[in-house]
């Protein structure tokens, strides 16, 4: 049983949540170039680490809101939960940020970097 | 598709010496049953295979068993770093059957259950084989009628499949609850009664103890820590009892496939769910047969024990933890109580998960890889146990010829480049 830590409305039990997988795919912009292997890769590929494991949950019988969850697949630790259209902050699962191999990826060097607005939003 | 037999080996032949039977029985008792041998041996691991087998749960001691019975290939090595057994096939709920909607899902299936048909023989080992019937059932007249194409499929394949009205479920199943007025009334159900249950213990010794008949060296307590390449070829595996020299490297770790997969840089379709099983506390035959119900993600059946062994669907995200989370079964367990109210004041007695391999479209990965000598079998998700005789059958195929065959050849990790996705939620997404 997960207590998970809404960003907007604080811990509340897992069967509030439902779960989105692997957090951070780019998407691959709709160019001739993409090769059928990189839309694979965006599609169906998937870390599925033993260990921090970034993902996306979204508070769907609460505020039904989406938000990024590290979390440790072996003890089931949460270990840090932070805001869509950003990247996490403490060294374990900013470690496994960078050292995915999504970040060489075509598709993640071909997105745009996100735009905040001052409120924190995405644009 | 019915008659084609699938080649079983060298039969009479491997089974273990000496030979389990009621004679065996009757003379070993007269020494109160002292002096039974070991099923098979414990070996030191030698240097060098021809072949070794990554994980020796069902599925990997089907392979490695297969590959000496009918390919020839005897210097093998099964290597476990548990105990065999002890993962997934020891945690599943034992159902087996072949119901599946799509012609590349119905061949490998039915191969398997032609295989189970005769397991017992082949192996000289009672895998208590039951085809008790596997019932499922459907809750809404959309399902009904999505039923009656899936099971017209069916039988075009070659495969027996029943639709069973209400009357004649409850007439099948005399416990259960038929009543129009509950949240998910039974509306009707299709029926394969070649389907049933296996003693899934029974089904790793019996591969074990036959296969090390024949030669393969089987070795618990190992763990696999690195796999060895030269360029794009695989010349051994580092293990936690040292280098292990061999050209060809079968991978059937179920759960792990993705942290194996990684020693070699590759990348899986995978995600690792719990899947969740319980059983009660023994009762008196109350139920002979297998029920699934994919709408309300339950399935039950009652073991020759007496036990009543239930299974939901699996947890919403990814796990190694071998456990999972209370609202699953306590969702399940909502169901079989409506269903079935006599069980209302049954005890459950444990409880577990095993870490299943789910893949994006439901169906196995049977592949070669970019990697010249290594093999993936693995995405089984929530439904090997039903493959074990056949995905080790095809899988050794592959091994040994190092093409895929007929059967195979539609589950290759290439699928998920072209697109050629067999999709089986309907049939496979929830149960067993």
């Amino acid at each position: 049983m997960l207590i998970i830590p809404c960003p907007y409305c604080g811990p509340r039990d897992e069967i509030e949540f439902a779960c989105g997988g692997e957090a951070h795919i780019a998407r691959p912009l709709a160019k001739n170039t993409i090769t059928d292997a990189e839309f694979a890769d965006y599609l169906f590929i998937r870390d599925n680490p033993k260990g921090v494991f970034l993902e996306r949950w979204c508070h769907s019988a609460g505020c039904r809101r989406w938000f990024n969850v590290a979390r440790d697949t072996v003890t089931h630790e949460i270990i840090e939960v932070y805001q869509m259209g950003s990247t996490p902050k403490k060294a374990i699962s900013k470690t496994s940020y960078s050292s995915s191999w999504r970040r060489n990826t075509m598709a993640e060097k071909a997105a745009k970097p996100y735009k905040r607005s001052k409120s924190g939003r995405v644009k | 598709m019915a008659q084609n037999q699938p080649e079983r080996g060298q039969r009479g032949l491997p089974g273990g010496s000496p030979r389990y039977s009621a004679f065996a029985l009757a003379k070993k008792a007269m020494n109160y049953h002292q002096d039974w041998q070991r099923a098979w041996r414990d070996p030191e691991p030698k240097s060098k295979y021809d072949v070794v087998i990554i994980g020796g749960g069902g599925h990997g001691l089907a392979t490695a068993y297969y590959l000496a019975a009918v390919h020839g290939i005897t210097n093998i090595a099964v290597i476990e770093k548990g105990w065999i057994g002890g993962g997934n096939t020891g945690r599943n709920t034992t159902i087996i059957r072949s119901n599946y909607l799509w012609d590349e899902s119905a061949a490998i299936y039915e191969h398997s259950m032609k295989l189970w048909e005769g397991m017992t023989q082949d192996l000289n080992f009672n895998v208590m084989f039951s085809q008790r019937g596997v019932l499922t059932i459907s809750h809404s007249e959309h399902e009904l009628r999505e039923m009656s194409r899936r099971v017209h499929a069916i039988r075009l394949n070659g495969i027996d499949s029943d639709i069973l009205g209400p009357a004649e479920i409850k007439k099948f199943v005399p416990i259960i609850n038929i009543d129009q007025s509950i949240r998910y009334p039974v509306m009707g159900g299709f029926l394969q009664k070649r389907g049933g249950t296996a003693r899934h213990d029974a089904v790793a010794w019996g591969y074990a103890r036959a296969g090390d008949d024949l030669g393969v060296d089987i070795i618990q307590k190992c763990e696999v820590t690195g796999l060895r390449r030269q360029g794009r070829k695989i010349v051994g595996v580092e293990t936690s009892r040292g280098f292990i020299k061999t050209k060809k490297v079968g991978c059937v770790v179920a759960g792990h496939s993705s942290v194996v997969a990684a020693m070699a840089g590759i990348r899986l379709p995978i995600a690792s769910r719990p899947l969740q099983a319980l059983v009660s506390e023994p009762i008196k035959p109350i139920l002979d047969t297998v029920i699934m119900s994919n709408a309300v993600h339950m399935y039950i059946s009652q073991s020759d024990k007496g036990e009543m062994v239930l299974g939901a669907g699996v947890d919403k995200y990814n796990s190694y933890a071998q456990r999972g989370s209370f609202p699953v079964p306590e969702h399940m367990l909502a169901a079989a109580v409506e269903l079935f109210p006599v069980l209302s004041r049954l005890r459950m007695l444990r409880h577990w998960g095993g870490i299943v391999d789910t893949c994006p479209d439901a169906s196995p990965i049977i592949s070669k890889t970019d990697i010249e000598g290594l093999y993936f079998d693995c995405g089984w998700g929530t439904g090997g146990f039903k493959a074990t005789p056949g995905s080790g059958h095809v899988f050794a195929d592959l091994i040994a010829n190092d093409s895929p065959n007929k059967i195979a050849a539609p589950y290759t990790l290439d699928r998920f480049r072209s697109g050629l996705l067999i999709d089986e939620h309907g049939a496979a997404g929830v149960a067993h």
